[in-house]
């Protein structure tokens, strides 16, 4: 696959387009010569994060960022079924908005992650103590949590205070507006990484995957 | 200067007497009257109340009757949340599927309890200001009312997919952004804030803007019996200020993300600039910072009038220190005279 630039680039023109028929076709034509895993890697990834960088420099809409995830997501979903051993299950994944009820930042990245291959949960919204419980039940290894609100984000600091006194050694991912405003504040709530964006949050995910397999690999 | 003279003067490209200023205090009147943020909204007295000792604190030049974004939807049916560290939420959205669109119907302001309550509000403090004291009034634009009716990921999906039924939202919508902004100037609101963070380049491209928001906003604006600022709340609106400029709006309030000074010279002349501090970062500046921060943005916009300064986002935070504020308030009334002399002076120095 080495070298398809121009498929990336046809890939991307039909995510921007809102054109799921053309970006099948496009998907569907190369997937006979190469596993599914690679087509993710090779052109789904890079055609997200080209249109990821674009909607940071303005180019883009909103919109579009959406659309072209959500386009993805479905793709993927047929070349890599939810549950599929080839898609990523590892770190143990799962995604929420704290408190409120604003869900676009939130399904922005799980399109992208499912869109890369890993298989996110997807917890809704969530109060604190609610949070504290479903990482213990379900041994997450990685929460991101999406805000919109000022408070709700402060509210990652209680989240961090309870999970530490729980001893539940997860790892918290967080992004959305406050934390665009205020690049302290992911730090100041006990966030272990901030995603300004959702190819940011996959880089991230993926960062931690390999921190955890050379931890594994240590003698 | 009265406030309103100060504001009106920079509105029309002229330096007043000192750079006015607007702090958008909203929810704080509740900690001034030692009340719950739930408990401060539940009656109009209250809010004229608060906004009155904040006006007194601040020194600021309007008074802010709004009550929350979130009032609007109370209208067309949908709870609020409420929380005792930040501004009331919109409950869940109104529409969960967009075929829904078609059924509804724009809320009658004279109707909605609420509403009325807000429009009391305005009464009151107009009441007791008189006319030199200006009162802003908001309302949420019709473009971006559906991320609160839909959610955001709905309305993006009817954005892209269905535009039959965008028309029709946008038609229920304007109605209603009509009726509310004119109740609102009836009852003795100055001018109308538009709130349009959908509009922003944040969120669509200047193409998508043109064909949506921008032909709202020009309907809209058009129908409203006073003067509008436009809003984005955040958003980055840059590169279409030209654009909004011939949306009828006479002021933008603009994001901390966007040099103000390219978007004073994109607007001179055009529309009155007002921002951009950082109303999220502003809950740990130092007062030192804080005087730091208004001196920059007042170097960068304030000469040649055309300004007011304020908050990023129409709305500052609970978590915001008082002394912050009023460290802000300080500033603003020390290095807002005009003529803006020491700009030149410390920049020779």
């Amino acid at each position: 696959m080495a070298g398809h630039q121009n498929l990336v680039e046809q890939f991307e023109q039909s995510l921007l387009a809102v054109d799921p028929l053309e970006a099948e076709r496009l998907l569907t034509a190369a997937s006979h010569a190469v596993l599914p895993m690679q087509l993710i890697d090779e052109v789904v990834a890079p055609a997200l994060e080209r249109i990821g960088d674009k909607w940071e420099r303005g180019e883009v809409a909103l919109s579009q960022v959406y659309m072209s995830g959500r386009i993805c997501e479905s793709l993927v979903d047929k070349l890599l079924p939810p549950g599929s051993p080839a898609r990523s299950h590892r770190p143990k994944l799962a995604i929420v908005v704290l408190e409120d009820f604003h869900f676009l930042g939130k399904n922005l990245v799980k399109s992208a992650l499912r869109a890369s291959g890993f298989d996110p949960m997807d917890w809704g919204h969530a109060t604190v103590d609610e949070l504290v419980n479903r990482v213990r039940a379900e041994g997450v290894e990685v929460l991101l949590i999406s805000t919109l609100m000022l408070p709700s984000a402060l509210k990652i600091k209680e989240l961090r205070a309870q999970l530490s006194a729980a001893g539940l050694p997860v790892k918290l991912v967080v992004g959305g507006a406050p934390f665009r405003f205020d690049p302290q504040l992911w730090r100041e709530v006990g966030a272990d990484a901030c995603g300004q964006n959702a190819l940011e949050a996959i880089e991230i995910v993926r960062g931690l995957l390999k921190s955890a397999e050379n931890g594994r690999a240590q003698p | 200067m009265t406030s309103l003279q100060r504001l009106m003067t920079t509105m029309g490209h002229q330096e007043p007497d000192r750079v006015p200023f607007v702090i958008s205090v909203t929810m704080q009147g509740a900690r001034e009257l030692g009340l719950s943020i739930e408990e401060y909204y539940s009656k109009a007295e209250h809010i004229v109340e608060g906004q009155w000792r904040m006006f007194a604190k601040y020194r600021h030049d309007a008074l802010n009757p709004t009550f929350y974004g979130a009032l609007e939807m109370e209208a067309w049916g949908s709870p609020t949340l409420f929380r005792t560290d930040g501004p009331p939420n919109a409950g869940p959205p109104l529409v969960n599927h967009l075929d829904e669109i078609m059924k509804l119907v724009p809320p009658k302001v004279e109707e909605s309890p609420r509403l009325q309550e807000a429009l009391k509000a305005i009464r009151l403090m107009k009441a007791r200001a008189g006319d030199a004291i200006p009162l802003l009034g908001v309302v949420i634009s019709p473009f971006s009312a559906p991320i609160m009716q839909l959610g955001f990921d709905l309305y993006l999906q009817l954005l892209c997919e269905r535009p039959e039924l965008f028309a029709r939202l946008m038609a229920v919508n304007e109605e209603f952004c009509v009726a509310w902004a004119n109740a609102q100037l009836a009852a003795g609101a100055t001018a109308i804030a538009y709130a349009d963070p959908a509009s922003s380049t944040t969120i669509v491209t200047r193409e998508m803007y043109l064909k949506t928001g921008w032909q709202v906003a020009k309907r809209t604006i058009a129908r409203i019996h006073g003067g509008v600022a436009t809003h984005f709340a955040s958003g980055n609106c840059l590169p279409i200020l030209g654009d909004v400029a011939q949306t009828g709006t006479v002021a933008v309030g603009v994001s901390a993300l966007e040099d103000l000074a390219a978007i004073k010279v994109a607007c001179r002349g055009k529309l009155a600039v007002m921002g951009n501090l950082n109303a999220i970062a502003m809950r740990h500046w130092t007062p030192v910072q804080a005087v730091a921060e208004v001196k920059a943005a007042l170097a960068k916009a304030g000469p040649g009038g055309g300004y007011v300064l304020s908050d990023n986002h129409g709305e500052i935070p609970w978590q915001v220190p008082d002394e912050i504020l009023l460290v802000i308030a300080d500033a603003v009334h020390t290095w807002g005279r005009y003529p803006l002399d020491w700009i030149q002076q410390e920049g020779a120095a």
